[in-house]
């Protein structure tokens, strides 16, 4: 086979494609100890283990929200966590058929002699970890690329090292039964038009698939994490429909059919644009021999966050408010999505911010 | 747009989209002079114009075959021929639903260092040449690039030379109306098994795809056509599922969504064997997101050749041999082949020749 023979091949491909499940996706709960403590400043809660822990419990114990996920994927810290009555939180999902995924990146660094342009590191002893993981109950991995559109980029180099960073991460984590989210975001900064987007985005994820063939990744193992294709953040906004459009047909023009499932990021949309736009693409009436789904994380916790305010009292509503994203974009997941959720308190806040740093 | 969109995208979507359409293929007839003339001396025919052109007659006129057919690979001098009452070839072709098309490569040459492999020529003033065509009524063409399996075969150079010939040749096609059809040849011969064959073949369409992509091709408005992925010609040969399975799994891998139809080459296998594997093919209860149909020269043409044998009193039993041969393909490309087309001991003879050269 052009792919390798992993002795995890069947269970690969069993759990990518059940992620896939049409009505269910996944919740990107994966932020690290810096970018949650953004998060937890922008509700005034102070950043230490306990309240990490409630927030993460607060998401996983959401009466009705389980059946809406096929997957979480956690940071390191969370992987390890209990829930306040000593159940490990993976433990928790599994009983419920949600997957535990692992962020396994180390984050990005710059290339020199680029304007700016990154690539991501944590390919150092990644098998090692990767084993460890599974060992704790996780069964899938995410590692985030990141690109950004400008006058000259995203240059050739920057598209080859993060392309063939995701393929050797993807190699490793198969060869230790996780299956690989590859996710090579294509940031929306920038005055750019949706041609713009559209034309980059084939661009990178046709270097993708070629590195992944390169480096015999199974793709039927895989999971794909894209960007949608939209218009800059600078430009004027389009139509759900259009984004559907233009992001289909980067798809198609890419992504082989052995790839079972495509889980969106959510970028700096609001938490309705998110899920109005996945369920724009699951109506249009096109080839789509991947099952299209979400992998949010502020896009799903946005106003949960909010209303929460790290406060006890809050956590019931809190909770509340993070099963109607869940349920909305459960039903996106089928195009039944009406638009009618209760919106909670910024759901329809961008939450773009300018050149974000993870 | 990353695809390059010129004045004939329509034209070349519409086209395409017709060539794939579930009951129909293409015949190609595009023998070279000298290649027609090995057929000839097999059938004790003398090699001149006026039986190239009596052959391509009975084809083209045989009652009933037009239905199982959307398109015909013409060589050059058969675009400019016409029928014995006068009618050009194009026209009769055209008023009965069938596209002509046009071989536009000038055969293969060696690359120096490797050990017998080659690539493609015929770039120089293609431009050119696809208007003259297109204004002659084609409106699709065709270029062979050969691999072969080895020790040390294909090498990396040998990919990525006939994959960039393949894409310089495509985008050229598409910016003078015509669709290409892609077709990147892996030889069966060898005796190498089908895993092999299946890697050999998924590497070598990753990196045909990327150069499609790489060089801003249309791939709506293009159509692919492969070897089929079995056993090498000197192993043991297996069942028609098992080449179905094989063949299907790569293409899933490697072709994206974008591709409206798979026109398989026959290589060396009997007209019999040709039409076996592809129905199993569109039987194998898996998500193809193109049509699987034929571009059959060998393996259509066979078995007629022997009972024209260059007499106008075999006509007529030649016509009815082919029509058998062409309704035969057009049910397997609905996976409706029973396996009972006329049991001419010619329709199972292997058409494979060592090291063929055409």
């Amino acid at each position: 086979m052009s792919c390798f023979t992993s002795k995890f091949a069947d269970e690969l491909i069993t759990n990518a494609a059940y992620i896939g499940t049409p009505g269910k996706g996944i919740l990107a709960a994966d932020e690290s100890t810096g970018t949650i403590g953004k998060r937890l400043s922008s509700i005034n809660v102070e950043n230490v283990e306990s309240n990490r822990r409630a927030l993460r419990e607060l998401l996983f114990t959401t009466p009705g929200a389980l059946p809406c996920l096929s997957g979480v994927i956690l940071f390191e810290e969370t992987l390890y966590q209990k829930s306040s009555n000593g159940k490990p939180f993976v433990d928790i999902l599994k009983e419920e058929g949600v997957l535990p995924g692992i962020k396994v990146d180390k984050g990005t660094v710059e290339l020199a002699g680029t304007n700016g342009e990154t690539t991501t590191q944590g390919l150092d002893g990644l098998g090692e970890r990767c084993k460890k993981y599974y060992e704790a109950g996780a069964r899938f991995a995410k590692w985030r690329a990141v690109l950004k559109i400008g006058e000259n980029e995203p240059s050739e180099l920057a598209i080859h090292e993060n392309a063939y960073g995701l393929a050797r991460y993807a190699v490793i984590c198969q060869e230790n039964g996780l299956v690989p989210i590859v996710e090579p975001e294509i940031l929306v900064d920038g005055s750019h038009d949706i041609h713009k987007c559209t034309a980059v985005t084939e661009r990178v994820l046709a270097a993708c698939y070629k590195a992944l063939s390169d480096h015999h990744v199974l793709l039927e193992g895989t999971l794909l994490k894209p960007n949608m294709v939209t218009p800059g953040s600078e430009s004027a906004k389009v139509a759900p429909e259009v984004i559907a459009e233009h992001t289909l047909r980067a798809l198609q023009r890419t992504v082989p059919a052995a790839v079972p499932a495509i889980v969106f990021l959510s970028g700096g949309q609001s938490e309705e644009e998110a899920t109005r736009n996945l369920n724009a693409m699951n109506k249009l009436k096109t080839k789509k021999p991947w099952s299209l789904s979400f992998s949010f994380g502020r896009a799903l916790q946005q106003s949960t966050l909010k209303t929460w305010g790290g406060k006890e009292e809050n956590v019931k509503k809190a909770q509340e408010a993070f099963l109607v994203r869940c349920k909305a974009n459960s039903e996106a997941t089928l195009g039944t999505y009406k638009g009618d959720a209760k919106l909670g308190e910024g759901a329809a806040e961008s939450l773009h911010v300018k050149d974000y740093k993870y | 747009m990353s695809a390059f969109v010129g004045k004939y995208a329509d034209e070349l979507i519409k086209t395409a989209k017709y060539i794939a359409t579930p009951g129909k293929g293409i015949l190609a007839a595009d023998e070279s002079t000298g290649t027609i003339g090995k057929r000839f001396s097999s059938i004790n025919v003398e090699n001149i114009e006026s039986n190239r052109q009596a052959l391509r007659e009975l084809l083209f006129t045989s009652p009933g075959a037009f239905p199982c057919l959307s398109g015909v690979i013409l060589f050059e001098e058969t675009l400019y021929q016409k029928a014995s009452d006068g009618k050009p070839f194009v026209d009769l072709l055209q008023e009965n639903g069938v596209i002509p098309g046009i071989k536009v490569d000038k055969g293969v040459v060696d690359l120096a260092g490797t050990n017998g492999e080659t690539t493609t020529q015929g770039l120089d003033s293609l431009g050119a040449r696809c208007q003259e065509y297109y204004k002659a009524g084609a409106r699709f063409a065709k270029w062979r690039a050969v691999l072969k399996i080895g020790a040390t075969e294909p090498s990396e150079l040998s990919i990525q030379e006939n994959a960039k010939g393949l894409a310089r040749y495509a985008i050229i096609c598409q910016e003078n109306g015509l669709v290409p059809i892609v077709e990147p040849e892996v030889l069966t011969d060898g005796s190498h098994d089908i895993k092999k064959c299946a890697a050999v073949t998924e590497t070598v369409l990753a990196a045909v795809y990327k150069a499609l992509n790489d060089h801003h091709v249309l791939l709506e408005g293009t159509l692919l056509k492969p070897n089929m992925v079995t056993p090498g010609s000197d192993s043991p040969k297996v069942a028609p599922e098992v080449i179905a399975e094989y063949t299907v799994t790569a293409l899933r891998r490697t072709v994206p969504p974008a591709v409206p139809g798979i026109v398989f080459l026959s290589g060396g296998q009997s007209e019999e064997e040709a039409t076996l594997n592809l129905n199993a093919m569109n039987k194998l209860d898996v998500l193809k997101p193109w049509t699987l149909t034929f571009s059959f020269g060998r393996a259509l043409q066979q078995s007629t050749l022997k009972a024209w044998a260059g007499k106008t009193e075999n006509v007529a039993n030649a016509q009815a041999t082919f029509l058998a041969r062409c309704k035969a393909n057009s049910e397997a490309t609905l996976g409706k082949y029973t396996g009972d087309a006329s049991g001419d001991s010619a329709a199972s003879e292997s058409l494979f020749v060592k090291g063929y050269k055409y």
